[in-house]
């Protein structure tokens, strides 16, 4: 195994709120490797976003975060701004979900684009307008030089995705984070975008972190998952272990509560009964333990730490974990 | 006319309707000649992408939104040749519910104020009456009356709004109801609750519903036929297992592969989508899936595909469809 390129070590990351401070971020451990695509898989609220900000160094400016970020040698967390910001954009580069709202409305696309990379590469203008031409191809937007005079508003979403991704992958980035980058369109071009991003990363070797609620947008694209909970990593495993042999109920449950699509009409969903914890109240025990299954009085009282399982790889944080043969049906 | 899966006298049925909206001095072709019906107490699923005309369709059917040309009949009354008063008393057996849950409330507004402001309009003057029935309706969706009534709709999760919303659309005793993503906008594990509970209240209140979505799995999930839209007119209708097991239209099929699966072992099908859908200011003529669609030649573009019958209860609007 190579040294990882990202290292999150202890990450945590607390919101001050008029109720009291909100653990956003728990004291979370992940690695990637270069080339390697982690997927952060969780519901509204459940941190996965936050830390992704605390990679980025983009967190709110009275949030407190503790712990390292280690990427390609660095501690994110300790590096002065003027460092952090040319490391942003060339070697760290991120996509959002809302291509509206990350692309500048009064700037052209070609202005943007050559922004970043003129910032970034020792590059010319005609050379970087040479590099936008490209990129926006590579991405499959059609009459890219057209398109460098056109503003956001004139392409549709799943354009200006492609072109918020043009811009992320314009320095040649060794880290990817997308979050949430297909949730605000529509399903077959969801399916455009995923490919897209799967085939520039394979091209590029880069390392990617796909942040998303839907494990279905995971499963075939991730070589690892990451489920978090309430601020918590639950479980983390090698995508095919994840969803074949999940130990951590709340998996098992946020698989089963997925309709699907070979299942009869009206087959009632195994529903997760109530809702996540407040997040500004100190929590004793397991933090899925007032919707799980399988708790016992164990759980409430005490809080479970990512356990290894026997497969290299496997974490999980539960006190009675499943065991099965095979897993439930996908 | 088009008839479709026609069952003992229809509780609603749609004949030709087109709906369309003035865009400066365009025009955009909302819904081009949509021709569909339900049947009473059955859950139609209504399926497309954004700006495919789903949500124009279901307010057309209210009458929101009206239509153009064509008609709207329920229980065999027209309701796209009525107005005010008669309008305003039919629209008590027809409701509606939104995607976006706490924003279709009013946020100045206690919950039993809201819920029972259906009862206000509809005329129940009895205010010991209009309690009893917001307390039924907050019950029956899984509300305690005595405490969320009093309370606010910030102090709920969207979740709970949603469970409200529904609650405010029942207690008028509806005979049909248009859900417009009823579930689009919550998390996973409360889109399952949000779900069982229409199927609940559907059993309960012998409701007839049109389930509009963009997710097919969620719309398979509770409807006994499924709709698909494109660019303002229906691709196909069929039985929803028949439409998941031997997709008619081009466009159903290409739906069906671009929904990721949560399974590892499929892999995901390459770029089986191509382009993007057209606008619909200037939709192509003939078949408005041509320029996406594999099958297209050009007779695609010269003739509009005509919703046929090709299987029992399947329908498709498709001049070289699948198998």
């Amino acid at each position: 195994m190579s040294a990882p390129l990202l290292t999150i070590e202890d990450v945590a990351v607390e919101l001050p709120t008029p109720r009291g401070n909100l653990r956003a971020v728990d004291h979370v451990d992940l690695s990637l490797e270069a080339g390697r695509t982690l997927g952060i898989v969780g519901e509204s609220g459940c941190g996965k976003t936050m830390l992704s900000r605390a990679v980025l160094q983009l967190l709110p400016k009275k949030a407190k975060l503790t712990g390292r970020v280690m990427f390609d040698g660095q501690d994110l967390v300790r590096l002065a701004p003027d460092s952090l910001r040319r490391l942003r954009g060339r070697d760290l580069a991120v996509v959002f979900q809302d291509p509206m709202t990350s692309l500048n409305p009064v700037l052209t696309i070609g202005t943007q684009l050559m922004e970043t990379i003129q910032e970034h590469l020792e590059l010319d203008a005609p050379a970087a307008r040479k590099r936008s031409i490209e990129l926006l191809a590579a991405v499959g937007i059609p009459a890219p030089e057209q398109r460098l005079a056109q503003y956001p508003h004139q392409c549709s979403g799943g354009m200006r995705q492609r072109i918020a991704i043009a811009i992320a992958l314009s320095c040649e980035p060794k880290l990817l984070i997308a979050d949430e980058p297909t949730t605000a369109l529509d399903v077959t071009i969801q399916a455009q975008i995923l490919d897209l991003l799967a085939r520039e990363q394979g091209r590029r070797h880069m390392a990617m972190i796909i942040i998303t609620h839907d494990l279905g947008v995971v499963a075939g694209r991730a070589d690892e998952v990451a489920v978090m909970y309430a601020g918590r990593v639950v479980e983390r495993a090698p995508t095919s272990a994840l969803f074949k042999r999940m130990h951590m109920p709340y998996t098992e449950a946020l698989l089963a509560a997925i309709p699907k699509l070979d299942a009869v009409p009206h087959t009632p969903l195994p529903a997760i009964s109530g809702r996540p914890p407040d997040p500004t109240r100190p929590l004793k025990g397991c933090s899925f333990a007032p919707r799980c299954n399988y708790a016992s009085g164990r759980c409430h009282e005490a809080k479970p730490v990512l356990t290894s399982a026997e497969m290299p790889g496997h974490l999980y944080a539960c006190f009675h974990p499943i065991r099965m043969a095979e897993g439930i049906e996908a | 006319m088009m008839q479709l899966a026609v069952r003992p006298a229809p509780l609603l049925s749609v004949d030709d309707l087109v709906v369309e909206y003035g865009l400066g001095n365009k025009t955009v072709h909302a819904v081009s000649g949509v021709s569909l019906q339900v049947a009473r107490g059955e859950t139609l699923g209504l399926v497309g992408e954004s700006g495919c005309g789903k949500s124009t369709l279901g307010r057309a059917l209210l009458q929101l939104r009206r239509a153009k040309s064509g008609r709207v009949m329920f229980d065999g009354q027209d309701l796209t040749a009525m107005e005010g008063e008669a309008l305003r008393r039919m629209r008590r057996r027809v409701q509606l519910i939104f995607q976006d849950p706490i924003a279709s409330l009013n946020p100045r507004r206690r919950i039993g104020d809201i819920v029972a402001e259906p009862l206000i309009i509809a005329g129940v003057k009895d205010a010991a009456e209009r309690k009893r029935r917001v307390h039924e309706v907050l019950s029956a969706v899984g509300l305690d009356p005595d405490l969320v009534a009093g309370r606010l709709p910030h102090e709920f999760s969207g979740g709970q709004c949603q469970r409200i919303c529904i609650a405010r659309a029942l207690v008028l005793h509806p005979e049909f109801i248009v859900c417009d993503e009823p579930v689009s906008a919550l998390d996973v594990s409360i889109r399952a609750q949000i779900l069982n509970l229409l199927e609940e209240m559907k059993a309960r209140f012998g409701l007839t519903l049109l389930f509009i979505a963009h997710d097919l799995a969620v719309v398979k999930a509770v409807s006994d036929r499924v709709a698909v839209m494109y660019l303002g007119r229906l691709c196909e209708v069929a039985p929803s297992e028949q439409l998941f097991a031997r997709p008619a239209h081009p466009y159903t099929a290409l739906l069906l592969q671009a929904i990721p699966v949560p399974d590892p072992d499929v892999r995901p099908a390459e770029s089986v989508a191509t382009g993007e859908p057209p606008s619909p200011i200037a939709p192509p003529s003939g078949c408005r899936f041509r320029t996406r669609c594999p099958r297209a030649d050009q007779r695609c573009s010269a003739e509009i595909p005509a919703l046929r019958q090709i299987g029992p209860g399947q329908f498709v609007a498709c001049h070289h469809p699948l198998a």
